[in-house]
């Protein structure tokens, strides 16, 4: 069988409720091993003990920038193939995604506040990931709001394309302007400038994080599929009570 | 374990992050029982798909 034979949705939700269960497993053992990492890290020489956020912060800050990514490719799928569950997988990604970049906002904010004196400066980076947040917020108005499902796909795809050219912003906000941010530290040239013995556990918990997207991701899938099948019987239900 | 003088700070980003987790897996949770409900109403109620009727997966 295909990879893509797996596009069609009674073989997908097959596929999603026997993986789900696993995917659970594996989120919690390893949150509990990239927790029990994280708060045995040792303390940062500058930073102190608040470097302890550094590992909730990081990887919400990626799987933020990760959802939008995911739902640029739906939203290709969705406009360019017109396929369902490209769709589906769009509209389930934007509200996890959305709650990704606020924890990284609110981390962030927290961990500003003892660092930098402030909890917001609006500053590149940080400007530019509220502008993530508040894209979020309006495809899921888009989604939410439209009376014709179909319609609402479009224009939520078309606004996540274009706000697309945000992410690289993001990423290379801090080399383009002067910001209070501190420049990117894990994946540059040279090499990451973070010690392993952070590093290890801020890499256990960006898996562990990644594991609960793709998780919650699936979940809100199945539950999209299920959605459009309650609306679908409802729609017939509606015809045959119309016709009687 | 001493979390140092910003302790404070920290203890509110991992309260934050377990309240966002917990209400991620409850909302996915709570709206998989909530169509699966609707849906076996439904079909108690004789409703089926079109593709189902037609003999189609």
């Amino acid at each position: 069988m295909a990879v893509i034979d797996f596009a069609n949705p009674t073989r997908f939700l097959k596929l999603a409720n026997r993986l789900l269960p696993w995917l659970a497993v594996a989120t919690v053992l390893t949150f509990a091993y990239g927790l029990n990492g994280a708060l045995h890290a040792p303390d940062d020489y500058q930073q102190g003990a608040t470097v302890k956020i550094m590992f909730l912060h990081v990887p919400s800050a990626w799987l933020g920038m990760f959802g939008w990514m995911l739902m640029s490719v739906a939203a290709l799928g969705t406009l360019v193939w017109r396929h369902p569950l490209a769709d589906v997988a769009g509209k389930a990604a934007a509200p996890i995604g959305a709650a990704f970049t606020l924890l990284c906002l609110v981390t962030g904010s927290l961990w500003g506040r003892p660092m930098w004196g402030t909890y917001w400066v609006w500053d590149a980076r940080l400007t530019s990931v509220l502008v993530l947040f508040l894209l979020y917020l309006g495809v899921l108005a888009l989604y939410w709001t439209a009376e014709e499902p179909g319609r609402g796909a479009r224009a939520a795809a078309i606004l996540t394309l274009v706000g697309a050219v945000n992410i690289p912003i993001i990423k290379f906000s801090v080399d383009w302007w002067n910001t209070l941010h501190q420049p990117a530290s894990v994946f540059r040239m040279g090499g990451s400038s973070i010690d392993p013995s952070i590093l290890h556990p801020l890499f256990a918990m960006a898996i562990a994080f990644t594991l609960l997207f793709v998780t919650l991701h699936l979940a809100a899938m199945r539950n999209e599929i299920l959605r459009r099948r309650v609306r679908a019987m409802r729609l017939i239900q509606a015809q045959g009570l119309a016709s009687a | 374990m001493n979390l140092g003088p910003h302790a404070d700070f920290i203890i509110a980003s991992y309260a934050v992050a377990i309240f966002v987790v917990a209400a991620l897996a409850a909302w996915v949770t709570l709206d998989y029982i909530t169509q699966r409900r609707i849906l076996g109403d439904l079909e108690e109620r004789g409703v089926t798909r079109r593709s189902r009727g037609k003999g189609h997966p």
